[in-house]
Formats: C-alpha cells, sequence, structure tokens
C-alpha cells in the first residue's frame, strides 16, 4: 500500500486541513498550487494518489487529467478529483476525463480520507 | 362610423344604420331572424361564407365587419388556451372566443393581459436561470464561497474530532477557521449585493426591448422634439425618461433617438409629409425623391406623427418590424390586425424574412394574413448590412418590413397574396410548408 499523497490545491486552508487528516494517518504529503506546472510537479513527486482540484490557476484540473490519463506513466495514477461543482454533468465530465474518483466542495473529512486509503488500496 | 370591437356588434350597427330590421337582413342572407339576434349578440360565430353574404347585404367589405381592434385580445386568448394545452378539463372554448369577449370583455382583457404577463415572467425567468448559469460574476463569487465553505467545514472538523492535537496546529486551524469565516461573510455580501443591483436592473419583468418600445409606443412613435432645428440631446432625452430603468433599455433608446435624429435631418418632417401626400406611402418613390436609402424612408414612415386629418396618410397605419440576421425581431411597430409575436420567432413566409435571404434586394408584396377573415396588408421589405462593415468579421445585416393597410394600394385588394400567420403556433393555416411545429388551433380555429 502506498503512502504518498500529492494535493494540488490553491487554497492553503484545504490543503492545510487535507495535510493534517492524511499525515495523521500515516500519509506523507506534498502539495501544489498552480496547474500550470502541475504535471512536472506529479512526475517528480510521483505519488501515490493524486488529489486534484478543478479550478486550478494556470490550468484546469480537467486538462491536467487528461494528458495523465494519455502518458502511458501516468494513466493508472489514481485521482481523487475536487470541484464546487456537484451536479450530475459535473460528475459526468470528471469520469469522462478519467477521475478514479470525484468529491464535491466541501466535502467530509471521513470521506476524503476513506477515498484516498481505497484508491491505494485498489 | 366608428368600428366596435365584435362582428355581431358590427353587424348590428350596419343594419341599423340602413334602416333594416332583424327579419329583414335574415332574410336576405339565408338566415333565420332568431339566429341573426344570436350573431348580433356575438353568441354563434359568423363563418367566412356567411361573412361575405352579411357584408353583400350591408354594401360593405368583409373585412368592414371582420375582427379589427380586438385581435390583439383574441390572440392573446387563443394564446392563453394554447398555452394551457391539456392541462384544462374541459378545454377552453375556442369556437367561442368572441362570445366571451363580446359578453365579459373586462375579463377577456384581464386574461390576455395576464397571458401576455406569464409569458413574460416566463421568460424573465429563463433569463434569470441563464445568467445564473453563465454570469461569470455568480459563478466566481459562488466557487469562492464554497472553497471558503470546504476549508470552514474541514477545519471545524479537524478541531471538533480532534482530542491530542499539537498546539501550533491547533493555532494555525483557528487562524484559518478565522480567515475563512471573514472570507465567508465578504463572499456572501458581495453576491448579494451584485444580485440586488441585478435585480434593480431587470426593473419589474419587461424585457430590456420591452421597456424601449413601451416608452416608445407611449410617445406614439413620433419624436417631435427631434424634428426641430435645435433638437435636444439624445442622451438628455434618455436621462428624461424615468420609465426607462435598466441600463439596456436607455443604450436601445439612446440607439434609437440618435439614429431618428440622423432620419429626420436627412429627411425633415414638412417636405416629407407634403412628399407622402403627393406620392402617396410607396418607400421606392420616396427615397428616389429624396435620394435616401430605403431603410431612412421605412422608418420615417413609421414614425409620422398621426393621427392627422382624414384622409391623411399617417403613422399611426404604419406598422414596422426590424429582425436581425438571426430572425429576432428587434423592433415592433404593430398595425392593427397584424399580429407580432412578443417572444419567439414569427412567421417563416413573411417578406421580412424573404428580404433577409435576398439582401439589398427591394421586394414588394401584399400579405394576407390568416385570421378568421383574412386581412390584407401591403408590404415593403429590404434588408441591408449594418455599417460599418469590416474585413475581419462576418457580415451582419439588418432586414426591415413596413406594413400598410391594403388600402394604400389599388392593386393590393385584387394581388395575389403571401398567405402568412401570426407565427405557427397559432396560425390556422393548414398544408403550410414553412409550418415548423403544429397549431394549437387547428380544431378550434
Amino acid at each position: 500500500m502506498g503512502r504518498r499523497v500529492l494535493v494540488i490545491e490553491d487554497e492553503p486552508n484545504i490543503v492545510a486541513a487535507i495535510s493534517f487528516i492524511l499525515s495523521r494517518d500515516g500519509w506523507s504529503v506534498e502539495s501544489h498550487a498552480d496547474g500550470q506546472d502541475a504535471l512536472e510537479v506529479i512526475r517528480r513527486v510521483a505519488p501515490d494518489v493524486l488529489i486534484l482540484d478543478v479550478m486550478l490557476p494556470g490550468r484546469s484540473g480537467y486538462d491536467i487529467l487528461h494528458d495523465l490519463r494519455a502518458d502511458p506513466a501516468t494513466a493508472a495514477l489514481p485521482v481523487l478529483l475536487l470541484t464546487a461543482k456537484g451536479q450530475p454533468r459535473d460528475r459526468e465530465q470528471a469520469e469522462r476525463c478519467g477521475a478514479s474518483r470525484f468529491m464535491a466542495k466541501p466535502f467530509a473529512n471521513t470521506e476524503v480520507l476513506a477515498s484516498v486509503r481505497a484508491l491505494a488500496g485498489g | 362610423m366608428p368600428r366596435s370591437a365584435l362582428t355581431g356588434t358590427r353587424i348590428r350597427e350596419r343594419r341599423l344604420a340602413r334602416g333594416l330590421r332583424q327579419a329583414e337582413l335574415a332574410r336576405s342572407v339565408g338566415v333565420s331572424a332568431s339566429y341573426l339576434n344570436l350573431i348580433e349578440h356575438n353568441r354563434r360565430r359568423v363563418g367566412d361564407e356567411l361573412l361575405n353574404r352579411f357584408a353583400r347585404a350591408l354594401g360593405v367589405q368583409p373585412s368592414t365587419l371582420a375582427e379589427g381592434a380586438e385581435t390583439a385580445v383574441i390572440a392573446g386568448l387563443r394564446e392563453a388556451a394554447a398555452r394551457a394545452g391539456e392541462e384544462v378539463a374541459p378545454p377552453p372554448e375556442l369556437d367561442r372566443i368572441e362570445e366571451f369577449l363580446g359578453r365579459f370583455p373586462g375579463w377577456a382583457g384581464l386574461l390576455a393581459v395576464t397571458q401576455a404577463r406569464v409569458a413574460a415572467l416566463e421568460q424573465t425567468v429563463e433569463r434569470l436561470a441563464d445568467s445564473m448559469a453563465h454570469d461569470p460574476q455568480i459563478s466566481g463569487a459562488l466557487h469562492e464561497l464554497l472553497s471558503a465553505a470546504a476549508a470552514v467545514r474541514s477545519t471545524a472538523a479537524i478541531l471538533a474530532e480532534t482530542d491530542d492535537i499539537e498546539p501550533e496546529w491547533r493555532g494555525r486551524f483557528h487562524r484559518n477557521l478565522h480567515a475563512d469565516s471573514v472570507r465567508l461573510a465578504e463572499g456572501a455580501q458581495a453576491l448579494v449585493a451584485y444580485l440586488d443591483a441585478a435585480a434593480a436592473e431587470a426593473t419589474g419583468f419587461a424585457t430590456p426591448q420591452e421597456e424601449f418600445e413601451a416608452w416608445l409606443a407611449r410617445q406614439g412613435y413620433h419624436l417631435a422634439a427631434l424634428e426641430a432645428e435645435t433638437a435636444p440631446a439624445p442622451e438628455a432625452m434618455v436621462r428624461a425618461a424615468p420609465e426607462l430603468a435598466s441600463t439596456a433599455s436607455r443604450a436601445l433608446a439612446l440607439q434609437h433617438l440618435r439614429r431618428y435624429l440622423r432620419d429626420a435631418r436627412a429627411l425633415p418632417l414638412a417636405p416629407f409629409l407634403a412628399a407622402v401626400e403627393r406620392l402617396g406611402p410607396d418607400p421606392g418613390r420616396l427615397a428616389r425623391q429624396f435620394g435616401a436609402g430605403l431603410p431612412a424612408v421605412f422608418r420615417r414612415l413609421a414614425g409620422l406623427p398621426g393621427p392627422g386629418k382624414p384622409g391623411q396618410r399617417r403613422g399611426a397605419q404604419v406598422g414596422l418590424v426590424v429582425c436581425d440576421g438571426a430572425g429576432a425581431l428587434t423592433f415592433r411597430k404593430p398595425i392593427a390586425g397584424f399580429p407580432l409575436p412578443r417572444f419567439g420567432a414569427a412567421c417563416p413566409v413573411w417578406p421580412l424574412y424573404q428580404a433577409l435571404a435576398r439582401p439589398v434586394t427591394p421586394i414588394r408584396a401584399v400579405v394576407e394574413m390568416a385570421g378568421r377573415v383574412a386581412q390584407r396588408f401591403l408590404v415593403f421589405a429590404y434588408c441591408q448590412p449594418v455599417e460599418p462593415a469590416g474585413f475581419d468579421m462576418p457580415q451582419v445585416h439588418e432586414a426591415m418590413m413596413l406594413l400598410l393597410p391594403a388600402e394604400a394600394a389599388a392593386d393590393a385588394a385584387d394581388a395575389p397574396a403571401v398567405p402568412a400567420g401570426p407565427g405557427c403556433r397559432i396560425c390556422p393555416r393548414e398544408g403550410c410548408p414553412a409550418r415548423r411545429e403544429p397549431s394549437l388551433l387547428a380544431e378550434g380555429f
């Protein structure tokens, strides 16, 4: 079971909360706040699970996810997509882009933890 | 003789004016006196054939007896019935609309007005829903609020559920909570302020175009102040019109006033009126006379003062419809008997749309507007590119259609006519190749 999570999210207080919860559960957490160079950071960190926000400065989470799935090195990386939009059509778009899981803000900490555990175990 | 609202009433007025008894008129048209009595009290509908017989017996044109000024109310009632669809049981008695209007003109008018308001409300809802979905301001504000709420929720849960939290983490989360709560409050206030401003802008339920057109209708479509040599500035006129409450309606009014001013300078009222008296309301001849473009002549004819002296062709008897390249009606000056849809698309066979398909080609046609007794109109249509054109964007067109009563031309009564309607939904014409949706009046018209 992998133990490294990368959080790409531009809201520092959300990053702080997620980092705290996951580190308490034994995960090593790194974070990044910009979409533009997110792919390079993902390749460098090589996380076991990626938590990816959709609305990022520089580049959207959907675009990043699309490129991840196109690259054989990251095509199978488990990705938990975070978005402020929770409508069915947003969920469908997340699935189309290749999200492993989808979570609408505001989310419960327990849900995030359970999702990361499940994704790492899967 | 002033025209009364309904066919039955008009037949009665004409009969009395000719000194005929009911029995005499009934005999000459081949109905019983008691049936005529019902007709004259608008309790029975008069079919086309019977109406022609009445017209012959009374020595008038059928259109004199047919529906006129009440067309808008009847169209409103039909629209109300159409909207109700199958939700009302028993269904509205479409074949007795005239009787209803004759017996309860107040209630009928109220229903028609209510119907118009419902349609306006529906459009407002659609507009607001569209704003909510696509307004970047609202979308951005909501995203900001949700992000702050997500941070607050996660942080508060950690503080509430973690017993052995380290002091430095606890302090950090308290600061984060405070910062996010401030962000939430400010974001919510900003959103409310934005929505309040948007609501104030909306000024009730009228669209900006309706607001502008209602204002223009109150001026009688003729802006006397702009005809003077020292005309006021259009901006000042718009500022002085409190009923133009929204920014968008003021922008439409300003655009109209500026164009009106240019037209008035190019075609001054006195010589233009004199030319109309001499040449008739023929846009082609008037355009040649003044060396002006057809669109300006169309607008001047529709903006003439009215009503004038008897027999004088004035603005009140001239309608004008303008559409953009997408076919959306951008200007409507109605004329009695020619219903113009408030929302949605109009009739595809209108010469307006023929002109749109053939830019810079003047079109003159006689149009027969569907109705219980079809009414004829002399129609001029023209489409031209909107200036200024450029090489870096698609050409934009605007089409116009001038509406005149058929009496405006000697040949209009017998010329082949374009069979048109008010729009498919409330048009009774069967087998029309241009129909895009079934008529809701198919059975009850």
